[in-house]
């Protein structure tokens, strides 16, 4: 046993002893990043000085560290991929990469890491790249403090951010993204952990999420993104103080779910979406002390969802509260706080005493004939509304929180 | 002064002036009589631009009147029953009218002394009786100086002073050359003023004659009767 | 003609009614917005107030204001006056004093609670509307000698506008549904102030909730600066054309 940790002790230090730093810039033998890169050997450090580098495609092949002072150009000059990375334990730091190819055949990115693991992308600047960061493969990568900004207008001409494929252990935090077609992408990524980015201005998503399971995400902001944020075919994901923040457009959403499964949402903010929430196929969602303020619709809840359980969310301000496409009703509400309940307290317990129909039935007529919308807030919708809620018709019956709280859940 | 010419003017089926047509001329004070409904009001409303006659012209001064307005800075006219805003006070409503009609000569403020109303400057219009309103109207007509003063039932609700009071500042008047044309159906009370008399009935001109025509045509002295046979006359 | 509408204005000023109104108003304005725990309830509310409260004030109230006012009228004309310029002073005069009113009433907590855009396109809508309403009100007053059928039709003019008219228009949407109705509804909404007003303010209000399809085509046809100034245009005319048919009869009209 002591043997066995004098052996790694000794591997350590044979390894920090070898590492050595190779510098990069006008004033030094290696005047190229891709001259330094085959001057290095694995360990080693290549310390890139400010300035403006045309490398064309930089493939990194072996474990160094690349690393940036006072962040160096790298300019892909609108044709290439500027960096590859094919092998593990690569880290990349402080630079400023701008204008990769465009290619949808190639997915051509600023940093693409294949079939690698331990790799490190931090501190970078990406502007007017295709793809941004590409993750495919690859595991326990950390990408940290980012800044990404695509410059593309239309959605086909554009890559996506952080792109990570087949994917698992990952650890993407403080990256900001924006004018990217999907901000964060996911698709088979497990056991992942999306922490304290802001994805604002994306063309389509800000998180696109799919077949990814027990991942989390937490404290991101996803902001006025085209269609806002979507979360497909997963399971176990948890979803803790996000913002989601002005979506809006008719399929913007500011989380769509759909066929996920074993959820769990908590502590989250949704202001200002056109549709805070759309579930379709969702099951088994636990939803509790979230904030839906100012929003089209709070909850767009489709029939086919199943033991989706809303406690103690507290809904201010939005037109409509929830809206559903059936009268099938297998999801709990309870103890929510609904600023447009109007009953009563009289043992002072703070639940209120009648039961609260979130579902208007305005909002009902909406969902047949948009155009109704129109009319909305007319007398003689309100006159509707009013008579609905004393003799049900349209609306589900059973879609109620049956102690809805009095004053904010928080 | 004022020419009328084939006047004719139809409310719905009620035919209310049938093709009249007269002249009344400066320092003539003229009595409209005729029983109620004959059209005297209409008639002078027509003179005043508040109806507007179907056919005919009226011309005032020589000019037609239909258009302008003008020509009302030189009428005073007093309503039958005159509706001031309620919550005005008396001299309020003097100072409106002075203002509207922002006249170029000094005020003539006879009446408005001798009914006493610059007493009650202060009083609210609802809060008068229907008799002091009127000595506001009649005030109102005389106060600026009108070349044509058109009195409409004017001593209907006056109490028997102020009638006089108001009778002695017609004559005043019209001896000053004005030309004064009353309405009334109480005629005693037109005796010692009128110098012409016009009679109409059921929207047709009668006859316009001078007082001393009509004395000689009936034989009657008094005014009164002889208003009473013309009447008696026309309702066989 | 200024004249005219300073003693029309000094008199409805003194009129008790017009008190009660801007009292209510003010009254409901602070109590919504004290009340409620946040204030864009609050301005729902208002919005009721707005749309519904005073429209039926303007009307009603200025209808009866022009026959009770029939003989001081008479009185007006019988002065060296143009008709036109009585009738404008009247109307003036009521527009004046009932967007003070309601500018005192609810204008003022609006600007204290909710000073942004919200706040000030409510402010100009109830303003907008009451103005509007005293023109219809002048328009149906001067058809009519007889002062109940005058109120009758006030009264009924109202309830089109603020309820009729959108049954109809729900019945229409109905019937129509499988038709794209987005453009022309927005025609039809010119048709109605209240519709109009109400859709501009739910633009700022309920702005997410427009941000959907169908509410997009309104917003781009509402929000954009053409359609802006289409509603202004069509919300001016809603004032100018029933003036100026009142005026037209007003002017041929026996006192």
């Amino acid at each position: 046993m002591k043997y066995l940790a004098s052996m790694i002790v000794a591997l350590f230090i044979a390894v920090s002893v070898s590492a050595g730093i190779i510098r990069v810039g006008s004033k030094h033998t290696h005047k190229t990043v891709r001259a330094g890169i085959n001057a290095a050997a694995a360990g080693d450090t290549v310390s890139v000085d400010q300035g403006h580098y045309r490398e064309r495609n930089l493939v990194i092949n072996k474990r160094i560290t690349l690393k940036g002072n006072n962040r160096p150009i790298l300019d892909g000059e609108s044709k290439y991929e500027i960096i590859s990375v094919f092998t593990s334990g690569v880290t990349i730091e402080g630079f400023k990469l701008i204008h990769s190819g465009v290619s949808s055949l190639e997915d051509l990115s600023g940093i693409k890491v294949s079939n690698s693991s331990h790799v490190t992308i931090r501190n970078n600047i990406l502007e007017d790249t295709f793809f941004g960061i590409y993750i495919q493969n690859g595991s326990n990568s950390r990408i940290i403090n980012n800044q990404l900004r695509g410059t593309s207008l239309e959605e086909q001409r554009s890559g996506n951010g952080i792109h990570c494929w087949k994917s698992e252990n990952m650890h993407i935090a403080r990256n900001s993204i924006s004018g990217h077609r999907d901000g964060i992408y996911f698709e088979f990524v497990k056991n992942s952990v999306i922490l304290k980015n802001t994805a604002a201005n994306n063309l389509r998503y800000g998180l696109h999420f799919m077949f990814s399971n027990d991942d989390s995400y937490l404290d991101n902001v996803f902001r006025n993104n085209g269609s806002g944020v979507s979360v497909m075919y997963s399971k176990r994901i948890k979803m803790l103080s996000n913002h989601f923040e002005e979506n809006w457009g008719d399929a913007a959403y500011g989380i769509l779910l759909k066929e996920i499964s074993d959820g769990t949402m908590e502590g989250n903010y949704f202001t200002k979406n056109t549709s805070a929430i759309y579930m379709e196929g969702a099951n088994r969602i636990s939803m509790k002390q979230n904030t839906f303020k100012d929003n089209g619709w709070a909850l767009k809840i489709q029939a086919n969802c199943m033991d989706v359980v809303l406690e103690r969310n507290n809904f201010i301000g939005n037109t409509f509260d929830v809206g559903t496409n059936g009268s099938l009703v297998l999801n709990t509400f309870r103890n929510n706080y609904w600023d447009k309940y109007e009953g009563y307290d009289l043992n002072k317990d703070k639940i209120g005493d009648i039961p609260f129909r979130p579902v208007s039935m305005y909002s009902v007529i909406v969902e047949k004939f948009p155009v109704a919308m129109i009319l909305f807030r007319t007398f003689i919708t309100t006159l509707l509304d009013k008579t609905e809620k004393i003799l049900p018709s349209l609306t589900p019956e059973n879609l109620k929180d049956n102690e809805p709280l009095m004053h904010r859940a928080f | 002064m004022i020419i009328v010419k084939n006047i004719s003017k139809q409310f719905g089926k009620l035919k209310a002036l049938n093709n009249i047509s007269t002249s009344c001329n400066k320092g003539e004070c003229i009595a409209l009589i005729g029983p109620n409904g004959s059209g005297k009001t209409t008639l002078i409303k027509c003179i005043l631009g508040m109806v507007l006659p179907d056919s005919g012209t009226l011309t005032f001064n020589g000019k037609d009147i239909s258009g302008d307005w003008q020509y009302r800075s030189k009428i005073g006219y007093m309503p039958q029953i005159g509706r001031y805003p309620d919550n005005m006070s008396i001299g309020q409503v003097l100072n409106m009218m002075t203002d509207i009609r922002s006249p170029e000569t000094v005020l003539d403020e006879d009446l408005v002394r001798a009914f006493s109303i610059d007493k009650l400057l202060d009083k609210r219009m609802r809060t008068l009786s229907g008799g002091t309103v009127q000595k506001v109207s009649a005030a109102l007509a005389f106060m600026f100086n009108p070349e044509v003063l058109i009195l409409d039932e004017p001593t209907a609700g006056l109490d028997p002073i102020a009638s006089e009071l108001f009778k002695e500042k017609i004559l005043a008047e019209k001896e000053k050359g004005k030309l004064v044309l009353i309405t009334s159906h109480i005629l005693s009370d037109l005796d010692d003023l009128v110098s012409r008399v016009i009679y109409m009935q059921e929207g047709s001109l009668i006859f316009h004659k001078s007082i001393e025509e009509l004395r000689r045509d009936t034989g009657e002295e008094r005014l009164v009767k002889s208003i009473a046979q013309v009447m008696a006359m026309n309702y066989e | 003609m200024n004249k005219i509408v300073k003693y029309v204005i000094t008199d409805i000023l003194r009129n008790r009614i017009i008190i009660i109104y801007t009292l209510f108003l003010l009254a409901s304005a602070l109590t919504v917005f004290s009340l409620e725990d946040n204030s864009s309830k609050g301005l729902l509310s208002l919005l009721n107030i707005i749309l519904i409260v005073v429209p039926l004030v303007s009307i009603i109230f200025s209808t009866i204001y022009v026959y009770n006012s029939a003989e001081f009228i008479e009185l007006l004309v019988s002065q060296p006056l143009r008709r036109k310029s009585i009738w404008l002073s009247i109307f003036t005069g009521l527009a004046s004093s009932l967007a003070l009113a309601f500018f005192i009433g609810a204008g003022i907590p609006i600007l204290l609670y909710q000073a942004n855009m919200i706040g000030l396109t409510m402010i100009l809508s109830g303003t907008v509307l009451s103005v509007i309403f005293v023109a219809i009100a002048l328009l149906s007053a001067v058809q009519t000698r007889d002062k109940a059928k005058g109120i009758g039709a006030a009264i009924m003019l109202w309830l089109y506008f603020s309820l009729l008219f959108d049954g109809l228009v729900l019945f229409l949407l109905f019937q129509f549904s499988d038709y794209p109705l987005e453009k022309p509804m927005i025609g039809i909404s010119a048709l109605n102030p209240i519709d109009l007003t109400r859709i501009l303010i739910l633009l700022q209000l309920d702005v997410s909730a427009m941000m959907g399809y169908t509410g997009a085509v309104f917003k781009d046809f509402f929000g954009t600066y053409p359609g802006l100034v289409f509603s202004c245009a069509v919300l001016l005319l809603w004032i100018a054309l029933p003036i100026w048919l009142s005026t037209k009869k007003f002017k041929s009209k026996d006192l």
